[in-house]
C-alpha cells in the first residue's frame, strides 16, 4: 500500500501543480480566452477610462471617459466602421431597440448611445451621417462618432479593442457593448444582442 | 550524448522563431505546426543528451508524462495563443516552455512511462482533439481575437484531421506483429 502511494505521489504532484497554473492563469477557470478576460477584469476592476476627444457626425467635439463634462450621463459605446458589411448591420437593429426602450422608460436624456467609428481615415462626416440615417440614429440619444487617428492606439488599449483586417478590404473587431458610467468607468462589457442586460444595468446604474 | 540531433534541436528552435511571424499568421500553422515543432526541438535536444538511455523509476516517468501535457493543455487555452501574439513576454514564455517542458518532459518520460498512463492520455488526446475541432467549427463567437472566424474554422477542421491521424498511426500497430519499440508507442 505505502509503496503504491509512493508510485502515485510524483504524478499526483504534478496534477495538483498543473491545475493551480492553470487555474490561475484562466482566473479560477473562468476566462479561458482573450475576450473573456477582458470581460471579467472589467467587471471586477472597473477601470476608469482616459479622456477622449471624438469627432460626431456634424463634425462637433465628444468627449468620452473620465471628463467632468460627462459624469451626468451614462454612455454606451460599440465600435464600427461604417463599411461594415455583416455584423454591424444587424446589430444596428440591436442599437435601435435598445434606444427605443430607453426612450420610452423616459431615461433617454440620461444615457446616451455612441457608435464609435476605429476607421477614421475611411469614415469622415458625411460617411458617419449616412450610416447614422441607415441605422436610424438622429444624433440625440444615438449618434455616430470617430476617433481621432492619434488617439486609436490609446482608445484601443483602454477599452481592450483589437481589430484585424480581413481579406476583403474590412475589419473583424470584438462585437460588444461597453458601459461607462456617470463617473467615466467601464463597468461592463455586453454582447450585442442581450438588449434587456443592457437596459436593466443602466437602470440599476442611474 | 548525440550531437546531430543536438544541432537539429537548435535549428529547429530557430527556425521557429525566426519564421514566427509567418507561423503565426494562421492559426493551423500557429497551433498544429510551429508548437509541436517546438515541441520536437525539446525532445530532440534530451534525446541527444542520451536522456533514452537514463534509468528513470515509473512513478517519476509518469509524473514527466502529465507535465508534457499541462503544458500542452496550457498552450491550447485560446487566451495564450492570443496573448504570445500581443506580449512579447508570453510570446518568449512559449519559446522556452514548450521545448522545455511539453517536449523535454515528453522525452525524458514517455517511453518509461506505465502503459496504462500512455494508452489512457492517447485516447484522451484524440477525444479532447475532436472536442476542440467540434467547439472551432461551430463556435458562434470568435474564440481567439487575433484570428478571423474563417481561419479559426480551418483550425477546427485541422484539429479533426490531427484526430483521425493519430487515431489511425495509433490505431495501425495493433494490427501489426508485436513491434520493436517505436517513436509513437
Amino acid at each position: 500500500m505505502g509503496s503504491f502511494i509512493r508510485a502515485l505521489l510524483p504524478s499526483c504532484a504534478v496534477i495538483l501543480l498543473g491545475g493551480g497554473v492553470v487555474w490561475s492563469a484562466t482566473d479560477g477557470f473562468r476566462a479561458f480566452t482573450e475576450e473573456g478576460a477582458r470581460r471579467l477584469n472589467v467587471s471586477e476592476n472597473q477601470p476608469a477610462m482616459p479622456l477622449l476627444v471624438l469627432e460626431d457626425m456634424n463634425g462637433d467635439e465628444l468627449r468620452l471617459g473620465r471628463d467632468t463634462y460627462t459624469t451626468d450621463k451614462i454612455t454606451l459605446v460599440w465600435f464600427i466602421y461604417t463599411t461594415c458589411p455583416t455584423i454591424c448591420q444587424i446589430a444596428g437593429s440591436e442599437y435601435a431597440r435598445l434606444r427605443d426602450r430607453l426612450a420610452q422608460a423616459g431615461l433617454g436624456d440620461r444615457v446616451r448611445l455612441l457608435s464609435v467609428s476605429f476607421d477614421p481615415l475611411h469614415d469622415r462626416p458625411q460617411e458617419m451621417r449616412g450610416y447614422a440615417e441607415t441605422h436610424g440614429a438622429d444624433g440625440v440619444i444615438w449618434t455616430v462618432a470617430r476617433v481621432r487617428p492619434g488617439d486609436l492606439d490609446l482608445m484601443k488599449r483602454s477599452f481592450g479593442l483589437r481589430v484585424i483586417s480581413d481579406e476583403m478590404g474590412g475589419y473583424q473587431h470584438n462585437a460588444s457593448i461597453h458601459l461607462i458610467d456617470r463617473y467615466g468607468r467601464l463597468t461592463d462589457i455586453f454582447d450585442t444582442g442581450d438588449v434587456n442586460k443592457v437596459f436593466n444595468a443602466v437602470r440599476t446604474k442611474l | 550524448m548525440n550531437p546531430a540531433r543536438i544541432v537539429l534541436s537548435l535549428g529547429l528552435l530557430g527556425l521557429c522563431v525566426l519564421f514566427r511571424q509567418t507561423l503565426e499568421a494562421d492559426p493551423a500553422s500557429h497551433v498544429l505546426v510551429q508548437l509541436p515543432l517546438l515541441a520536437i526541438s525539446g525532445g530532440l535536444f534530451v534525446a541527444g543528451l542520451g536522456a533514452g538511455d537514463l534509468r528513470l523509476a515509473e512513478p517519476l516517468a509518469n509524473a514527466l508524462s502529465l507535465v508534457a501535457v499541462v503544458a500542452i493543455l496550457f498552450w491550447m487555452l485560446p487566451r495564450y495563443i492570443d496573448a504570445a501574439l500581443v506580449d512579447p513576454a508570453v510570446e518568449a514564455a512559449k519559446f522556452i516552455s514548450i521545448p522545455l517542458l511539453a517536449g523535454g518532459s515528453f522525452a525524458f518520460g514517455w517511453a518509461k512511462s506505465h502503459p496504462f498512463l500512455r494508452g489512457f492520455l492517447k485516447a484522451n488526446a484524440i477525444s479532447m482533439l475532436g472536442v476542440l475541432a467540434f467547439l472551432y467549427i461551430h463556435a458562434p463567437v470568435r474564440i481567439c481575437n487575433s484570428y478571423l472566424v474563417a481561419d479559426q474554422e480551418r483550425l477546427g477542421f485541422a484539429f479533426l484531421m490531427t484526430a483521425i491521424g493519430l487515431a489511425i498511426a495509433w490505431a495501425i500497430p495493433l494490427f501489426a506483429p508485436p513491434p520493436k519499440e517505436s517513436l509513437l508507442s
